[in-house]
């Protein structure tokens, strides 16, 4: 399968292009990975080497006291830390799982069926992308507190659920699929709601699998400040922002919290493009 | 003569009347006919208007007033927008700085978003799923951002500083986030490495989707290199995709703001980096002045949709 995807793509190139294109990505690629890399070394740095003069690209005697410090500070709050483990793991997979159904499930009819108000419902979603003010926390919290919704897990679910960005890119993505297809489903009497989940979901697979992973990270690196005060329903960044406020000596832990923070999207990220590349198969069912 | 015209006019009037009734019908029986689709829409768009429709319809009655978020709101009609733009010098500048940066990282990025996904999307899967969390993982955490400050630290502990002293190319160190020659060209670079994120995903996602065997047919049609199969082939499948990209770079590209407040300063040397987001954030956050805040958000917004109706307008040109 990789084997054949490989050669369908070797149509329409040449040898120096290639080597060009190799340049460039390595080039730039060093580029995006170097201040990674610093990172993931300085969590690895003994407090007296982070503050070395000259500094250093390496780490000469890596240590694991960031980390062990990181889990003997998280394991003496007042709050059980798997209890913020909890709630953030609780609230992500929530929001990612009903971020891309809903949104999926609306962006079909926006994609694939005429009806009346079908074109201002997508520019009034189009338009509210570009509205990015961080005015609107403050209306917001109104609304939650008139509906009883702040400072409970709800406060933390609806908002992230109900982001234009995926009905934005799910409907982008549905639109060119094959009208003669639907049609043809809808004819041996399949109902919208199985053409949608049936027909369409699969040969979206690249779009909402990549939907997943924005969902993921958004919500997964939230604090929810704004709507959250009881600390036993705070989320993961909230507290590891609290430790690493700690002063310049925690410097060495805060790096290393930020690198455990990072680890779960990088997983989540992994699996998902991993599964991407099986969908290869139905992009023939097109027209 | 006259009589004449007034009947044609109660005529057109009659018949204009018939056919908004009619019209009025027709959409109704369509409305019946496509239940199922605003059931499909009704859970998402009953989310999206509580708590993002109706909050930014609050935020723009919110900016006729003054509200210090204590007091009841007092109505002050067009006063903010005049403020802005006759007393508030240091909006101004922030409006310069904006467009300094949506201009310079805006299409730049775009187009690496672009280019990158591209050839990103021909190498051998295991390779490629390695490329791609490496240009797109200074997207996926909110704080990676502040290790540039340990690169451009402006004492002799800052890496560049400490290299460029030992290669002797400089002498002293550069205060390289808070000098004005260089701060603005390092935010500028730095929203770049960060910029590899929404679109280029989308794009990557684009590419996945699409239909090789045009590819193959494109080369015994003729096509005899990778840009016109690029023109002719890849950019006609993916014109969805691409307006999708350009409008998520339009809105990341005006909103430069927290990136340089966390490594410029607050406030940054001469107004420097102050752009329109640090602005909202300087009266929201700081003063409690949110009518003021969401005057300016909302011109923020306007400028968005006019820069997206243009692009929009290329884009379709270019079919």
């Amino acid at each position: 399968m990789a084997k054949d995807t490989m050669n369908k793509s070797r149509v329409n190139r040449s040898l120096g292009g290639d080597i060009m294109v190799t340049l460039m990505l390595v080039l730039v690629g060093a580029f995006m990975a170097l201040p990674l890399y610093l990172s993931v070394v300085n969590a690895f740095k003994p407090l007296d080497e982070i503050f070395i003069y000259p500094p250093r690209f390496y780490v000469m005697k890596p240590t694991t006291t960031n980390f062990k410090q990181l889990f003997q500070m998280t394991s003496n709050l007042w709050v059980p830390f798997s209890r913020y483990v909890f709630n953030s793991v609780f609230v992500t997979i929530v929001v990612t799982i009903s971020h891309v159904i809903l949104a999926s499930m609306a962006a079909y009819p926006l994609a694939k069926h005429k009806f009346p108000g079908n074109k201002g419902v997508f520019k009034f979603v189009q338009t509210a992308l570009l509205f990015t003010g961080g005015t609107i926390a403050l209306p917001q919290y109104i609304i939650m507190a008139f509906l009883g919704m702040v400072d409970t897990y709800w406060a933390l679910i609806l908002p992230s659920v109900a982001s234009a960005l995926g009905l934005f890119l799910m409907k982008q993505f549905m639109e060119p699929i094959g009208d003669a297809m639907l049609e043809a489903a809808k004819i041996d009497g399949a109902s919208e709601w199985r053409i949608w989940w049936q027909i369409v979901m699969p040969i979206v697979k690249p779009a909402w699998l990549t939907l997943s992973i924005f969902a993921f990270q958004s919500i997964w690196n939230a604090t929810g400040n704004n709507f959250i005060y009881s600390e036993q329903l705070k989320l993961l960044p909230t507290v590891l922002t609290q430790i690493q406020a700690g002063g310049i000596a925690r410097t060495g832990v805060a790096a290393a919290a930020s690198l455990v923070l990072l680890i779960p999207p990088v997983l989540f990220f992994v699996i998902t493009q991993s599964n991407v590349l099986e969908t290869m198969a139905h992009s023939g069912m097109k027209d | 003569m006259s009589t004449q015209t007034l009947t044609n006019q109660t005529e057109i009037k009659q018949s204009k009347f018939k056919l908004w009734k009619a019209d009025v019908k027709h959409t109704v029986s369509e409305m019946k006919k496509n239940k199922v689709s605003y059931l499909m829409m009704a859970p998402f768009l009953t989310l999206f208007c509580l708590f993002t429709v109706l909050p930014i319809l609050s935020s723009m009655v919110l900016s006729f007033t003054y509200f210090n978020m204590l007091e009841i709101p007092e109505w002050r009609g067009l006063y903010n927008y005049v403020r802005l733009f006759l007393e508030d010098d240091i909006f101004l500048i922030a409006i310069k700085n904006t467009l300094v940066f949506a201009f310079l990282t805006g299409p730049v990025s775009y187009l690496l978003c672009f280019v990158f996904a591209w050839f990103i999307n021909e190498l051998t899967p295991k390779i490629r799923a390695f490329m791609t969390l490496v240009f797109y993982a200074p997207s996926m955490c909110t704080s990676i951002y502040v290790i540039w400050t340990y690169i451009f630290d402006g004492d002799s502990y800052g890496l560049a500083n400490a290299y460029l002293m030992k290669l002797n190319i400089i002498d002293t160190p550069i205060q390289w986030l808070t000098d004005v020659n260089y701060n603005v060209g390092i935010i500028i670079m730095i929203q770049l490495w960060l910029s590899l994120g929404t679109s280029f995903l989308a794009f990557m996602a684009g590419f996945k989707s699409l239909d090789h065997s045009l590819c193959e047919a494109g080369a015994i049609d003729g096509i005899k290199n990778r840009f016109q199969e690029l023109v002719y082939i890849t950019i006609p499948q993916m014109k969805n995709i691409l307006l999708f990209g350009a409008v998520m770079q339009i809105s990341s590209a005006f909103a430069v703001g927290p990136v340089p407040m966390a490594l410029g300063g607050f406030p940054s040397t001469d107004y420097s980096l102050h752009t329109v987001m640090v602005h909202i954030y300087d009266y929201g956050q700081v003063r409690y002045e949110m009518g003021y805040a969401s005057a300016i958000a909302f011109l923020l917004c306007l400028a968005m949709i006019g820069t997206n109706k243009v692009i929009q307008k290329l884009l379709k040109t270019n079919d």
